[in-house]
């Protein structure tokens, strides 16, 4: 299999970057770590007349702290992300989730802004930012924007993203100390999308819930946010009857598609229990 | 399409070629530089077939463009072998474990564990599993794999291997 003819370009800069793509028009696509695009490009589902690979482009990696918050530059990658101190002390559910992303060999190439960008809504740190409250830098002939990942996704490949702008880097607030988190991820088989994935951060004073924020991924077009779901165990001790509201208010903004994976009442049927099992975990570890 | 002339270091030499953009690096090690050790499985990215080695990474090589490596350096099962030309301690070990028997996915397995013992060179069995666990073998059911790189790793170590019981 091998994909349709293009243009290669290897800018150096996000400018330069930016100024091809705006140039070369809707023919040109960024490729980031490419383990999405290029199996794309093979199947001959994407036939880009122009490649911009971002790979040249220091700028574009590395992890940083800004105040509160995490700063993760696009194309730094999974097995990055997973051998940073910083993100597993920060943010264990980042490293957690990182370590669920396809196979060993797909994490050094993978990057955290190929993975939110794209807006599949398989993919698995679209609705961890969304959880997280992350924002996306977005970089285009006119400036840069900042979106917040909750606006960013309008449906599947749809994206707030306009021709000619790069998603830069990615802003994540340090979650409280003492928070308790959990990505729980059902998958067939090491490599596969998510059937149904949860995520959740937590924090816990005197017993009961203090805040919740619960994530949804591949239940749905776009990544979700469970927020009635996240409600139903704010202010509980997380007992039976506030873990079966949490689930079902969950299950009830699921619209997954009937695919390999499943049919829909399966699909969302183990969603609910993964919310159910990232809570109980989330709260185990908060302190 | 004009081709693009790349430079790279496979297994320590200079090489160079006159690709199209398109060219997916596993062809051009494979037809260019004639060296077929790197094997082309699902050419989907799940096999773990044509895993090489670039830059202290593991990489799909049917994922990959060649103009994406130009000025990497890029180990292939060709260069696993010591320097002398003795077989590797992996090389080794997947011999005396019988880490192997179609022997289609040993190349990936051989490059792959590489890196992994370069990481990590002393990783637990559920660390080996999960680190080759973008290689698949449909026929040993991995244990004699699983093996053979702990025969590698006790011998980087330099301690005696050890086989658990089963």
């Amino acid at each position: 299999m091998i994909p349709g003819s293009f243009s290669y370009h290897r800018p150096v800069s996000v400018a330069d970057a930016v100024k091809l793509l705006t140039d070369l028009g809707e023919d040109a696509r960024p490729l980031a770590g490419g383990h999405s695009l290029v199996p794309m490009m093979k199947l001959r589902l994407a036939t880009p007349a122009h490649l911009i690979d971002l790979h040249g482009i220091a700028a574009l990696k590395g992890i940083s702290r800004s105040g509160n918050n995490l700063v993760v530059g696009a194309m730094t990658t999974q097995h990055e992300l997973l051998a940073s101190e910083d993100v597993a002390k920060a943010m264990p559910i980042l490293h957690e989730a990182a370590l669920l992303i396809a196979d060993p060999q797909v994490r050094y190439c993978g990057t955290i802004g190929g993975n939110v960008a794209n807006g599949d809504p398989g993919n698995d740190m679209p609705a961890l930012m969304m959880t997280l409250g992350a924002t996306y830098r977005l970089e285009g002939a006119g400036g840069a924007r900042d979106v917040a990942a909750a606006d960013f996704y309008q449906g599947a490949y749809f994206t707030a993203l306009e021709p000619g702008e790069i998603l830069t880097s990615v802003s994540i607030p340090v979650p409280a100390a003492g928070h308790g988190s959990a990505y729980e991820k059902l998958k067939r088989k090491v490599g596969d999308y998510a059937t149904a994935a949860a995520a959740v951060v937590l924090t816990v004073a005197g017993g009961k819930v203090a805040t919740c924020s619960i994530g949804l991924t591949n239940v749905h077009e776009t990544p979700l946010l469970a927020a009635d779901a996240a409600k139903a165990v704010i202010g509980t001790s997380l007992d039976a009857a506030a873990l079966k509201k949490a689930a079902a208010a969950a299950v009830a903004i699921m619209a997954p598609a009937a695919d390999a994976r499943g049919p829909v009442e399966y699909r969302k049927h183990v969603g609910g229990i993964m919310v159910t099992r990232a809570l109980q975990r989330a709260a185990s570890r908060a302190k | 399409m004009a081709k693009t002339h790349v430079t790279m270091k496979v297994n320590g030499a200079e090489v160079e070629g006159l690709v199209e953009p398109r060219t997916l690096l596993v062809h051009f090690i494979r037809e260019n530089l004639q060296m077929t050790g790197t094997h082309i499985g699902c050419e989907t990215t799940h096999c773990g077939a044509c895993t090489v080695d670039i830059d202290g990474m593991s990489v799909k090589s049917c994922t990959m463009f060649a103009v994406q490596a130009q000025g990497s350096d890029i180990i292939t099962v060709e260069g696993m072998a010591n320097a002398d030309g003795t077989l590797s301690a992996l090389q080794e070990g997947f011999r005396m474990m019988h880490g192997l028997q179609c022997g289609f996915c040993t190349p990936g397995m051989i490059v792959r564990a590489h890196r992994l013992l370069k990481e990590n060179p002393s990783p637990s069995e559920p660390e080996i599993r999960t680190g080759i666990s973008g290689n698949i073998c449909r026929c040993t059911g991995y244990q004699n794999i699983v093996k053979a790189i702990q025969y590698a790793s006790a011998k980087i170590n330099g301690v005696e291997f050890q086989e658990a019981a089963e």
